[in-house]
């Protein structure tokens, strides 16, 4: 599935935070959003989840959903988001208990992500027993299990050090690669973006607009961080960045 | 290297930091409250055995141990004991119910916020005694208005605090629920009511605890039976040893009750950090 969105724009109250985002996520590819922050990056990706609704323009889902889809555009939450009184396995089947599925299939549907994301041997163990990462994997598991068309996540390694993040970037690298996902990914980490996207979307500072869309052709799979091409990527990702982050940065401390 | 050696060169006299953490933190300590309970009743017998305290004052502790053993062998104590638990499970079992279905409400609609929020504050400072004769008229002279009582005073303490705990659930969890597009039942159900049950629980510590003593008050004020009863009557023949064995059970329940509640948190809230 794919998503659309046709000349968003939106403001809380006098702050314009979005102007005029035409942007296509295409269907089995990583979109990466940057940007400064506060450039209304988590609200673009709020839009897109039908979390809230912008004041202007529209946004589209386009084709339909893959086979046995329970939950179209599903987040994946920087701070983890998952109950602390359930299990890991309890936190999975949360989100497939509304859907009237039978027991067994509720059961193997958890136990075929959580063999995914290699937490087989945490399905009874408490959050709070569990590291950063872990209830990250934990988070990771409980999107799959719903069969999503479209991930959307928001900065979902910022909560995490940086071994971590390398280690679950590597994570979303082979389940990416073993069956191809839509997603978007928020993100202000330019390594991560680099990483992951196929295509990334630079906005501006606020109100944020669509400043540069850079594509990556190279297979993910395929990166490796001394790769010269991606290091220009890289580079040219800063530089564009650079200006935005020191103008909005100049402009937090006027604001206040 | 030449910070390290730098000391020892010098024979600078080298001190321990000295610590400042710790405290702060409840530990669990075992038997210390059996002692100072123990403690206090051992003073008190004595005072009373060797007369600095007259027996105007204080009962001797074993006589009031004996009185509890002859009120138990005689039967009085399941006849006094039994109407008043169930007064009490009744009562508090309504009101903590209406109470946490009201605070609910409340924390989920604004409109409800609205509405009870400044009634339930205009009720709650009522002494809710003062109010049993007009229970007494409304749901008649014997157990319903023991009910009543007991309900109503439990009533308020767990809707402020059931709405106080649905105001601190997490949001990003509901947002999470509504994100995976669960019913707002079930958001309620296994989001909101779990997030909230620390709040609840502790809020239930207190309304039992006035649950009982508002249990006493009804007695007093009207009952054949009921450990109230026994306290009022003992009270007005100035029996201290039967006054105090009535005491000594009212304080036994209030600990029993604080056991299980005690347990109920630590069964039902294993999973807080
Ligand atoms: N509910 C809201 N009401 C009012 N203003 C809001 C609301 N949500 C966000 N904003 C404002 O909109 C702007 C964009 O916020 P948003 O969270 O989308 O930025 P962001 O790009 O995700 O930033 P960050 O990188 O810090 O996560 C910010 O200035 C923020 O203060
Ligand atoms: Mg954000």
């Amino acid at each position: 599935m794919e998503i659309r969105l046709d000349a968003v724009g939106h403001r809380y109250d006098a702050v314009e935070v979005l102007r005029d985002i035409s942007l296509t996520i295409p269907a089995g590819k990583i979109t990466c959003i940057i940007g400064p922050s506060g450039c209304g990056k988590s609200t673009l990706l709020r839009f897109i989840g039908g979390l809230e609704q912008p004041t202007l323009g529209n946004v589209f889902q386009v084709g339909e959903q893959p086979d046995g889809c329970l939950n179209a555009l599903t987040y994946i939450f920087q701070d983890f988001a998952l109950l602390p009184w359930r299990t890991v396995a309890g936190n999975i089947s949360l989100v497939l208990e509304d859907h009237g599925l039978p027991k067994d299939r509720i059961d193997s549907v958890i136990t075929d992500v959580l063999a995914r994301t290699n937490l087989s041997d945490f399905a009874n163990a408490l959050p709070k027993q569990l590291s950063g990462g872990m209830k990250q994997r934990v988070a990771i598991a409980r999107a799959l299990a719903v069969n999503p068309a479209v991930l959307l996540m928001d900065e979902p390694l910022s909560a995490l050090d940086s071994q971590t993040r390398d280690l679950l970037m590597e994570d979303l690298v082979s389940l990416w690669s073993r069956t191809p996902f839509t997603a978007v990914y928020v993100t202000h980490n330019l390594q991560e973006a680099v990483r992951l996207g196929h295509q990334i979307v630079v906005l501006s500072r606020r109100p944020g607009r669509i400043h540069e869309v850079v594509t990556i052709d190279a297979p993910l799979d395929q990166r490796r961080t001394a790769d010269p091409d991606l290091q220009q990527k890289h580079d040219h990702l800063w530089h564009l960045m650079r200006d935005e982050a020191r103008a909005a940065d100049a402009e937090l401390v006027h604001g206040a | 290297m030449a910070l390290e050696t730098s000391a020892h060169d010098n024979d600078t006299p080298a001190r321990p930091v000295p610590y400042r953490g710790g405290g702060f933190r409840p530990r669990h300590k075992r038997g210390v409250g059996l002692i100072v309970f123990a403690i206090l009743i051992a003073i008190a017998e004595l005072g009373t055995r060797q007369g600095w305290i007259s027996a105007l004052t204080l009962p001797k502790p074993s006589d009031v141990f004996w009185t509890l053993v002859e009120f138990w062998q005689s039967g009085r104590l399941t006849q006094n004991l039994f109407p008043s638990l169930t007064r009490l499970v009744v009562g508090a079992f309504l009101g903590t119910l209406a109470g946490i279905g009201t605070g609910l409400m409340i924390g989920l609609f604004s409109a409800a916020r609205a509405g009870f929020v400044p009634l339930v504050a205009a009720i709650f400072p009522i002494p809710k005694i003062a109010l049993l004769p007009l229970f007494v008229i409304w749901f008649g002279i014997d157990e319903g208005s023991k009910y009543a009582l007991i309900a109503f005073g439990t009533f308020t303490p767990t809707v402020v605090a059931t709405y106080g705990a649905v105001d601190n659930v997490d949001r990003t969890l509901i947002r999470m629920g509504q994100s995976f597009g669960l019913s707002w039942m079930s958001i309620v159900r296994k989001i909101v009511l779990p997030g909230a049950m620390p709040g609840i629980l502790s809020g239930l510590r207190i309304s039992l605890a006035i649950a009982i003593i508002l249990l006493v008050a009804a007695e007093m004020l009207g009952a054949e039976y009921g450990i109230g009863a026994y306290i009022l009557q003992a009270g007005s023949l100035y029996d201290l040893d039967r006054l105090f064995a009535g005491v000594v059970i009212l304080s036994l329940l209030g600990v029993v009750v604080s056991f299980g509640v005690g347990k109920l948190e630590t069964r039902l809230l294993r999973w807080r950090v």
